[in-house]
């Protein structure tokens, strides 16, 4: 049985990052992927990563407009720790050989993005979390002597010992369908979001919200689960993301009437407002009939301001984006966008440390919620966030291992987990497809718990949650091999994103305000006497979650009317 | 919509059966993608149908197959324009080349690929000391990099690199154009090391027969080979490595010899490729022994009559007026104080700028290399059989 002091589930950045500042602390590490770790949905993060690094800026500016982005749920000792650490961090990533791209003076280049009081966002053209990524396996092969790696490899179940310690976790090796058990002393979850509960999104097929379910299967509570971001920017066609780096660089949303509408809905920083408020303005213009594209749908987004020449050093990943997936030349026309799922606030409750509540199990990146993010997450800080909190929880966990004997994991959740895929192999083909099931969670997602919400389409939203789960017990599957059964893994995760969407659906009901993404039509103002708390959502020990309430920390900058 | 017919190639690791052929037809837009096709037919008809994927907008890599007999990557290939190079009215779709099949479209990319990867001291090896702020560092050698750095990994070049079919130590384009993004890298240490390195490897930089194919594979314009031929510029023109495989002088032969016959005389590129341009590098003991050794290829050659005596002596001259052209080309790009590295990142695809852009890098370049491993821009992504 491998044993490791220090366990890291997913291989994005938030994991890589942990991973080398795990071992570089000395301690024996394991990352264990899904999927090969290039191909982690990290390597879609376009824009860039924000730090305080010009010497005009500081970091309190950079946590100010985060607090205020997050319309003020974000807790502030946290935010405080990832923009004071920001600026070395990224120029620690400089230092291992991220191409970060240069201004005149060959010193790093920064780019404006949403929400932001000024330019802080280091960049690599617009693929600065592939560049990101590549470099960070970089650091994995390097060090390949003391971080060993299990390359698709996919966790079943984390494992708790008698006195409720993490202790390990069942995992399936993909390619053969062996199951083992991986002992460890701490286990970092950085699995990543849960965008695949919503149809269309920018998220990959990947995120399945794996950690985010395994955590709550294990009695660890989610927190900011009803906060979804919609990107403002996404191709009307598919849901494909347009960076926030071509409003960055100075392109124009523009309705049917051929107006700059963000003029009326946010007059100071117009088309870089916070991604809430850009989505919201955007999805009124559409409902009130001035959207533009085949159903009204959308809105225009004009990149032909950009001068060409930068356009193609600076966005030549949407200009390739544009030309294959919508057949559409940005650089000579407006292109067809509207607001679509991109990101989730919420995640496991962390500390600041990435500890969640279990002893030795952490979580790090967009499983995770510290919460840095609050209502709503800048654009560039989610980089920001994997790395610091991924850097920091790698480090805690690699300390704590120190005072800890390595556990023996018991071998009962393996059995269990043997017993499960088997049963599901077995089932006789009479209920839905696990396939039906996913596109009627993601559609209804979609339709009843997006930019605008109510009482109404949320109750809908879980009875139809509910009655997925059930149908979900008894949907089959094709597949019955070991090696690379993609299927039986596939309803695996579909159970992972049924409990996500449901603490989703659960926390927005309960939300009864509006702050950062969640828009209530029914409770259209925010209530900060009321609902400046989060939302924690558990299971306790039963199938249906429970609901509490816990404070948002604030250090120095009170609540005030949000205005961009 | 429209309905597509995709034939997969299959194969079932357990069932201890050959690969088949198994046909599902979908229904999609034609501007959708091979990948969504492929996914709707494993939702609808069969799961058990293997691919590895995952963002579905050309960006994490996993989807690299074999699309009509070329690779790409299936989310990046629409189905109208594959149906248009399908034989026979079927898309047909198969695991990528180069590397052993898992199951069904699922190839060991471990086995061949990261291997590969893993051989050209993949990391950046840090000048020292590490400055307390940013390495400074200009703009454009940035933007250089960048291209390479383009990379996803998805294996498309390697699927269908002629080099490694021939030669399976073959080092290969993806590999080569990670090495680019190290020795392009003015943070780099040991960009000297690298190049004798990869210079010096008989599986090296000049392993590579500039067939173009992980030009055309790569669905990210890294050019793989444009990245391979600017190691080999750094490697001869800057440091004058002169390789144990002789790789550098072969390559100068080419270049001399255009220079004065304006097309390649291939009895004259023996003898220069081991002593040099002089005419006493016939008597080169190295010429000799591969003359000797290449004797039963030169008796075949004449049995066949694929050539005469005459024919193989003679000088190979242009007209003396495209050869004076011919000069010219020389005569601007050896006067040039710097040499041009176009990049894809700078230049782009664009038509208006092409034209000028193409002209520039066969100036740049001369007789002896290509227009496109300046980094393509002369070819129009719509050229390209992947897209």
């Amino acid at each position: 049985m491998p044993a490791h002091d220090v366990l890291i589930i997913g291989a994005g950045l938030a994991g890589q990052r942990a991973a080398l500042a795990a071992a570089e602390a000395g301690a024996s590490v394991a990352i264990m992927s899904k999927v090969h770790p290039v191909r982690s949905h990290s390597v879609a993060a376009a824009g860039g990563i924000n730090a305080a690094i010009s010497i005009d800026d500081d970091w309190t500016s950079h946590a100010y407009d985060t607090v205020k982005g997050s319309d003020f749920l974000g807790d502030q000792d946290a935010i405080e720790i990832m923009c004071s650490e920001a600026p070395e961090e990224v120029l620690h990533l400089e230092h291992i050989g991220v191409t970060f791209h240069r201004n005149e003076a060959g010193l790093l280049d920064l780019r404006a993005f949403g929400g932001a009081s000024m330019k802080r966002t280091a960049y690599v053209a617009d693929i600065t979390g592939q560049a990101i990524l590549h470099v960070l396996y970089e650091q994995l092969m390097k060090h390949h002597e003391t971080v060993d790696r299990y390359e698709e490899w996919f966790t079943t179940s984390l494992i708790l010992d008698d006195d409720g310690s993490c202790a390990g976790c069942v995992a399936r090796d993909v390619r053969t369908g062996a199951m083992e058990v991986f002992s460890a002393k701490n286990v970092i979850l950085a699995s990543g979001g849960a965008g695949q509960c919503y149809r269309p999104t920018t998220n990959a097929l990947i995120c399945t919200a794996d950690g985010i379910a395994q955590a709550y299967d294990v009695g660890a509570p989610l927190m900011d689960m009803e906060m979804i971001q919609y990107h403002p920017t996404t191709l009307a066609e598919n849901g494909f993301l347009i960076t926030e780096g071509a409003r960055g660089e100075g392109a124009h949303l523009l309705n049917s009437e051929g107006e700059r509408f963000m003029e009326k809905y946010a007059p100071n920083k117009m088309e870089l407002a916070s991604r809430d408020v850009v989505s919201r303005s955007e999805q009124t213009e559409i409902n009130e009939g001035r959207g533009v594209g085949e159903d009204g749908g959308g809105i225009y987004l004009d990149i032909t301001v950009v001068p060409k020449k930068r356009v193609l050093e600076a966005l030549r990943e949407i200009v390739n984006i544009g030309r294959d997936f919508a057949g559409t030349d940005i650089t000579r026309e407006p292109i067809v966008i509207r607001p679509g799922q991109h990101y989730i606030m919420g995640g496991v409750k962390t500390d600041i440390d990435g500890r969640t509540p279990i002893p030795g199990l952490y979580a790090a990146g967009e499983v995770a919620c510290v919460s840095v993010h609050g209502g709503n997450r800048l654009g560039a800080n989610s980089l920001l966030d994997t790395l610091i909190f991924g850097r920091r929880s790698g480090e805690h966990a690699a300390a704590r291992s120190a005072g800890v004997p390595m556990p023996s994991a018991p071998e009962t959740r393996l059995h269990e987990d043997v017993a499960r895929i088997d049963a599901i192999i077995a089932r006789e083909k009479s209920g839905r497809r696990t396939s039906e099931i996913k596109d009627e969670l993601g559609t209804t997602m979609n339709r009843l718990v997006a930019v605008y919400r109510d009482e109404n389409g949320l109750r809908e939203a879980h009875e139809i949650v509910r009655r997925l789960k059930e149908e979900a017990g008894t949907a089959y599957i094709d597949d019955g091999g070991t090696v690379f059964n993609q299927d039986v893994l596939g309803a695996i995760e579909l159970g992972y994103l049924l409990d996500a969407a449901e603490a989703t659906v659960v926390a927005a009901i309960e939300r009864k305000e509006s702050r950062g993404a969640q828009f209530r039509t029914d409770f259209p103002e925010r209530d900060d006497d009321e609902w400046l708390k989060h939302i924690d959502i558990s299971r306790n020990g039963g199938d249906a979650p429970s609901v509490s309430h816990s404070p948002v920390t604030i250090t120095r900058w009170q609540p005030e009317e949000r205005k961009y | 919509m429209a309905e597509f017919t995709l034939r997969l190639r299959r194969f079932d690791p357990e069932s201890g059966d050959a690969p088949y052929w198994d046909e599902h037809k979908v229904d999609l837009e034609p501007h959708r993608s091979v990948l969504e096709g492929i996914l709707q037919a494993r939702a609808r008809f069969d799961g058990s149908i293997a691919i590895r994927c995952s963002c579905r907008a050309a960006i994490c890599g996993s989807c690299g197959v074999r699309i009509n007999g070329q690779p790409a990557l299936a989310c990046h290939t629409h189905l109208d324009k594959a149906l248009r190079g399908a034989r026979d009215g079927v898309i047909e779709v198969e695991p990528m080349g180069n590397m052993p099949v898992i199951k069904d479209l699922i190839v060991d990319m471990d086995a061949v690929h990261w291997k590969k990867i893993r051989r050209v001291t993949p990391w950046l090896i840090a000048k020292q000391p590490v400055p307390e702020r940013e390495y400074v560092v200009a703009h454009e050698n940035m933007v250089d990099v960048t291209q390479s750095m383009a990379c996803i990994q998805c294996g498309a070049c390697v699927s269908d690199c002629l080099s490694m079919e021939v030669d399976p130590d073959f080092i290969g384009p993806a590999a080569l154009a990670k090495a680019y993004r190290f020795v392009g890298d003015p943070r780099d240490a040991e960009q000297l090391e690298r190049l004798q390195d990869l210079a010096e490897d008989p599986a090296g930089i000049f392993d590579c027969t500039h067939c173009f194919k992980c030009i055309d594979a790569c669905p990210k314009g890294v050019a793989p080979m444009s990245q391979i031929m600017r190691l080999r510029r750094r490697a001869t023109g800057d440091h004058h490595i002169v390789d144990r495989n002789n790789g550098a002088r072969h390559e100068s032969a080419f270049v001399s010899l255009i220079r004065d016959h304006g097309i390649l005389w291939e009895a004259e590129l023996l003898p220069r490729s081991h002593g040099g341009d002089s005419f006493f590098g016939k008597f080169a003991p190295a010429a000799g022994a591969e003359l000797v050794d290449s004797l039963p290829v030169i008796a075949k050659m004449l049995l066949r009559r694929k050539a005469t005596p005459m024919k193989i002596l003679r000088p190979h001259n242009l007209p003396a007026a495209d050869l004076k052209q011919i000069k010219r080309i020389y005569t601007t790009v050896e006067g040039r104080e710097e040499r041009f590295e176009l990049n894809l990142y700078i230049s782009g695809y664009d038509e208006e700028e092409s034209e000028d852009t193409a002209t520039a890098a066969v100036a740049a370049d001369g007789g002896g290399q290509t227009a496109a491993e300046s980094g393509q821009p002369g070819q129009s992504p719509e050229g390209s059989p992947t897209r």
